[in-house]
């Protein structure tokens, strides 16, 4: 990732103008159920794009930390039903629940420190297959099958949480500050030494980095990450149960990320936008029976067609219609 | 707790064992030539049974082929997992060799739509084979008593595939090809051997493997849809633990994790199938490569 | 990045005005715009479509108008989790602007529907077959219906059958370890335990198909099986018991002996002949309401439906005429918060298509009859006949709900009558 300029932060601040102002225009189903969905969704596929891109991890365990967050922030929330022994306010419970996925994070890294590429993504999918089994078995803490109920989230403002408004500012704001807070890591000199890891650990070795460490760190972040998504997941979906990390969920998440692209933390919330779409709207256009063949048919022509994701593509034709195509390539390549 | 009980519980750990060996050796092999991650393996084992079925179920009610319906089913299930599995590589994974995250992300878009498919040809009914006369019923074992034939011929024949296999990657020359193309695959090509060839039969061979396991596996447990993520979970757990492309690797971490199943279900109940999960992280930890796996160079 | 940036932007409000134009014109005193959500993709599909076949004969019936308005479905279709069911939920409401809601298909989503209901105004969601106790049972919520019965209520009668018809004074039960089961298993034990008979729980995990290891830690002195489990498992367990030679009777759960099991060929045929169970449908049944029922859905679906309509044709079709009879006591009208229109459906008594009385209980669940059935060979195939029945079940079991509720949730421990040793 190179530095911002000038340019892509007025090209931030424009974005995030326009998001801002969405509520102006759209109506609340779409500010909730589109952007308000893609955007939370969109956290937890950043931490697998930031994972990926600037790691080179693919790791399947994003779902999970986000599920562990979710079932933290569930167990320890004051609305939940059945009410749970750790019952404490809001404000304490999201923190926590964010320290979890992020302590979670870290013992995946553990797990997986000295795998990588298709073993990581064996290993993890085989983590994140396991936790959610556990959550499934689990009566005590997890409430099994039917999982933790009526985890409505705080009130801001004396306003209720699912409030259209408040549910999409909070969305806003936590993909706003977790992908700036990805562009921000990425350019400290921790970030830097990911990078250097991702391109050739044994150099990164040989000049004296601790490898293992950097790695470890970048899952506790991307845990972190993963974490807020999971809270705000939970809390559009009034609670969480085996299903919300399972196999489906989790594919789910790297669908989003790969049609998205990547190559850009912003390709995240474009997949996940673009899966959003898909998923509400697909069943009245191509009826409701075959919705895993069209989803799984536009992942496949993704990935045979342009590995790097929508983002990717968008690029590449910005390059084609724009004047100096090479030198753009040229860059992406050596980014 | 008996010895007679506690013998039973073995030995079907150790069928059940049997049956995952059959599967997973399909997915190591793919795995040990081509680096290859065949995330619709499960779906594989998917297709061989259902096609294996809608051939076999007409059959089994007319009256002059019912009793050779199983046999023929396993055939069709074989040949039809084969054929999927060999144009998955020509057609979509053979051009992007040695990209093996891309090719992953091939095999689960794949299966997400082989899934959907199968629902829509076969509709949604979960069904089984039934088990042809000759493998029916109980046996009389010592001390366990009755037993199950079918079980012991799972056994049996999982035994003659992984004999099967030692032999075809030991003794013919496809399996000097392929054991050179492990350790180095540039070379291989270097010295004149049409890789994408050899690489197009193993991937069918491994295919074929997942489409018995499929009509063995539906013989022995019913077939509904969702197995597939079943046993593509069991393929991975199996070879992570008993090391990657590994034929004894495999045939090892099927039987640990076939009787911690079984033992899983009699002592904890509740967390049995957590328990195949604890036993992969604890191998990670300790073995990274897995049981018998080589150092990756 | 600022181009791609626009282009994105530029493209979702394309998409936005597309879907305006499509969705925009919607008129107050237009048709009445009924949602529902089955499942129509993966291992429950066939349910669900059995489910829409049901719906689709209780709408043709009246022509798709009731009180001199139209009546507009829109379908949806979940995957079975409680995620995609509010998902699916939130378009019927909020962006096709349905005034009501049937379904859903399984528990968990049914608990998700509730707790979505709960920050409703002026909407209705009427169950479509989920079975779970806590829907109704715990924390209800004011604007959701269901007028099936559930998991706990389906048993009544049986444990009193097993122990006084059939003798039975030790049971060895093959549960699966997951809520629903819970349910069904507190549902039989509540009176079979009363009455003095002991149980030895054999837990296994959902989608468990190799059941050996479990027959193998029967007791030696159990009289007979008690099987909680689903259509595929319920098949593994029975063809694994064959296998090894069992030849003690079977008492099945209300969802053993479905279409799965019944119709699949094989060694489990002989011991699945004479399985008693109880439920709220029999395939068999001489009750001229299911006659009726049957003869209709054979007429209307042909060789496209099953062979006799399932527990989840059933379930939405009973919560469907529920909907349809008050939406034609108010005359049609949802004004006022749909209050007139939600006490016509509190209030509502009828008679299912099995012939069972229907009506709902302060929390607004069905109170229903229950049916006890057992296989029979009807000429070559199997299928449940009902051959007994406990009416008027509630879902506290005839207890007082505080009494009731003091027993405890259901769960792997509760209740528990272990043998003597």
């Amino acid at each position: 990732m190179i530095m911002m300029t000038t340019r892509q932060w007025l090209a931030t601040a424009a974005g995030v103008a326009i998001l801002l102002s969405l509520p102006l225009f759209l109506p609340n189903f779409w500010l909730v159920n589109i952007f308000g969905r893609a955007m939370v969704y969109g956290v937890v596929a950043l931490s697998l794009t930031f994972l990926a891109h600037y790691g080179g991890f693919v790791s399947l365990a994003q779902t999970m930390l986000a599920g562990v967050a979710g079932y933290a922030v569930a167990m320890m929330a004051p609305t939940a039903i059945p009410l749970g022994p750790m019952a404490m306010p809001y404000y304490a419970a999201i923190p926590l629940a964010v320290l979890a996925a992020t302590i979670a994070g870290a013992i995946v890294g553990m797990i997986a420190v000295n795998t990588r590429e298709i073993y990581l993504l064996m290993i993890t999918l085989a983590l994140a297959v396991g936790f959610s089994l556990f959550a499934q078995s689990n009566i005590t803490w997890f409430r099994g099958y039917e999982g933790i109920r009526n985890i409505v989230g705080p009130e801001i403002m004396g306003l209720p949480f699912r409030a259209p408004l408040v549910f999409y500012y909070v969305a806003l704001g936590v993909a706003v500050s977790m992908f700036l807070l990805v562009l921000y890591v990425v350019r400290t000199p921790f970030g830097l030494v990911l990078q250097a890891i991702r391109d050739s650990d044994r150099r990164a070795a040989a000049i004296g980095y601790y490898v293992g460490l950097h790695r470890i760190a970048s899952f506790a972040l991307a845990g972190f990450i993963a974490g807020w998504g999971g809270v705000l997941i939970t809390f559009y979906n009034i609670g969480i149960t085996p299903s919300s990390i399972g196999l489906w969920a989790t594919v789910a998440v790297l669908i989003m990320a790969v049609i998205g692209g990547l190559g850009h933390p912003l390709g995240a919330f474009i997949g996940a936008l673009i899966y959003t779409v898909m998923d509400t709207f697909a069943s009245s256009i191509i009826g409701h029976d075959r919705f895993n063949t069209l989803i799984g048919v536009v992942f496949l022509a993704i990935v045979l067609l342009s590995p790097d994701g929508v983002w990717g593509f968008g690029k590449r034709l910005t390059a084609a219609v724009g004047k100096a195509p090479q030198r753009t390539v040229d860059r992406e390549k050596t980014s | 707790m008996s010895l007679q009980f506690i013998l039973t519980v073995t030995l079907n750990g150790l069928t059940l064992a049997a049956l995952y060996f059959i599967v997973a050796s399909g997915f190591s092999l793919i795995f040990g030539l081509m680096r290859t991650v065949n995330m619709a393996h499960g779906s594989l084992y998917m297709v061989g049974a259902y096609v294996g079925f809608a051939v076999y179920d007409p059959l089994y009610a007319s009256d002059v082929w019912a009793s050779h319906a199983w046999l023929i089913g396993v055939v069709a299930g074989i040949l039809a997992a084969a054929l999927v599995g060999l144009l998955m590589q020509v057609v979509l994974l053979g051009w992007m060799q040695g990209q093996e995250l891309r090719q992953a992300l091939v095999t689960i878009g794949l299966s997400i739509i082989i899934a959907d498919q199968l629902l829509f040809l076969f509709g949604g009914n979960p069904f089984r084979f039934f088990t042809p006369e000759l493998l029916f019923g109980p046996t009389e074992l010592p001390v366990i008593g009755r037993y199950p034939i079918f079980r012991l011929f799972q056994v049996v024949l999982a035994i003659a595939v992984g004999i099967g296999l030692w032999l075809l990657l030991n003794k013919t020359k496809l399996g000097i090809v392929v054991r050179a193309g492990v350790d180095d695959r540039q070379m291989l090509a270097a010295c004149g051997v049409n890789v994408p060839l050899v690489a197009a039969t193993v991937f069918a061979l491994g295919a074929a493997l997942a489409g018995l396991g499929g009509v063995i596996g539906a013989t022995a447990q019913p077939m509904a849809l969702g197995v597939d993520a079943r046993f593509l979970l069991m393929s991975l757990v199996v070879v992570i633990v008993g090391g990657m492309g590994s034929i004894g690797g495999t045939a090892l971490g099927a039987l640990l994790i076939g009787l911690a199943e079984q033992w899983g279900q009699v002592l904890f109940p509740t967390y049995s199938v957590i328990l195949t999960f604890v036993i992969m992280a604890t191998v990670l930890a300790v073995w990274p490569q897995g049981l018998l796996g080589r150092k990756p160079t | 990045m600022l181009i791609s940036r626009r282009k994105t932007v530029a493209w979702a409000m394309g998409t936005v005005a597309a879907m305006f134009a499509v969705t925009g014109a919607l008129a107050q005193d237009g048709p009445i715009r009924i949602g529902s959500i089955t499942t129509l993709e993966g291992p429950f599909a066939t349910g669900g479509q059995d489910a829409y076949r049901a719906m689709e004969m209780a709408f043709e019936a009246i022509d798709y108008t009731v009180g001199g308005r139209q009546i507009e479905w829109i379908r949806e279709s979940s995957n079975a989790t409680p995620d995609v069911a509010l998902a699916r939920a939130r378009k019927l409401i909020e962006q096709d602007d349905v005034d009501i809601i049937i379904g859903p298909l399984s528990g968990a989503e049914g608990i998700a529907l509730r707790d979505y209901s709960r920050t409703l105004e002026g909407k209705t969601i009427v169950n479509g077959s989920s079975g779970a106790a806590d829907t109704t049972l715990r924390d209800p919520s004011p604007n959701f219906f269901r007028f099936n019965t559930e998991g706990t209520q389906w048993m009544a009668g049986l444990g009193t059958y097993a122990y006084e018809e059939m003798g039975s004074r030790h049971v060895a039960l093959v549960a699966a370890d997951y809520a629903f089961p819970y349910a069904q298993v507190f549902g039989f034990m509540h009176e079979y335990c009363e009455l003095g008979g002991a149980v030895t729980k054999l837990w296994s995990p959902l989608n468990t198909t190799d059941f050996s290891s479990i027959i193998a830690q029967f007791p030696s002195d159990v009289d007979a099986v008690v099987l909680i489990q689903g259509g595929t498992d319920a098949l593994a367990f029975l063809t694994q018991y064959a296998e090894v030679g069992g030849d003690l009777p079977i008492i099945g759960g209300s969802i053993t002996a479905d279409q799965t099991l019944l119709s699949a060929r094989g060694p489990h045929q002989s011991l699945m002949e004479g399985m008693v169970a109880a439920g709220p449908i029999a395939d068999l049944n001489e009750d001229p309401n299911w006659q009726d029922f049957v003869a209709r859905y054979r007429e209307r679906w042909g060789s496209e439906g099953f062979d006799s309509p399932s527990i989840h044709a059933v379930n939405y079709y009973t919560n469907t005429i529920a909907v349809i009879q008050a939406l034609e006591e108010v005359g049609g009208d949802l004004s006022d918060n749909q209050q007139a229109f939600q006490a016509a459906l509190a209030s509502a008594e009828f008679t299912a298509p099995t012939g069972a009385n229907v009506a709902l209980d302060h929390n607004r669940q069905a109170i229903s009859d229950i049916f006890l059935t057992r296989i029979v060979n009807d000429g070559g195939t199997m299928r449940t006949e009902a051959f007994g029945r406990t009416e008027n079940v509630s879902q506290t079991l005839g207890m007082e709900q505080e009494a009731f509720l003091a027993l405890g949730s259901p769960s792997r421990d509760n209740p528990d009558c272990p043998p003597a040793r």
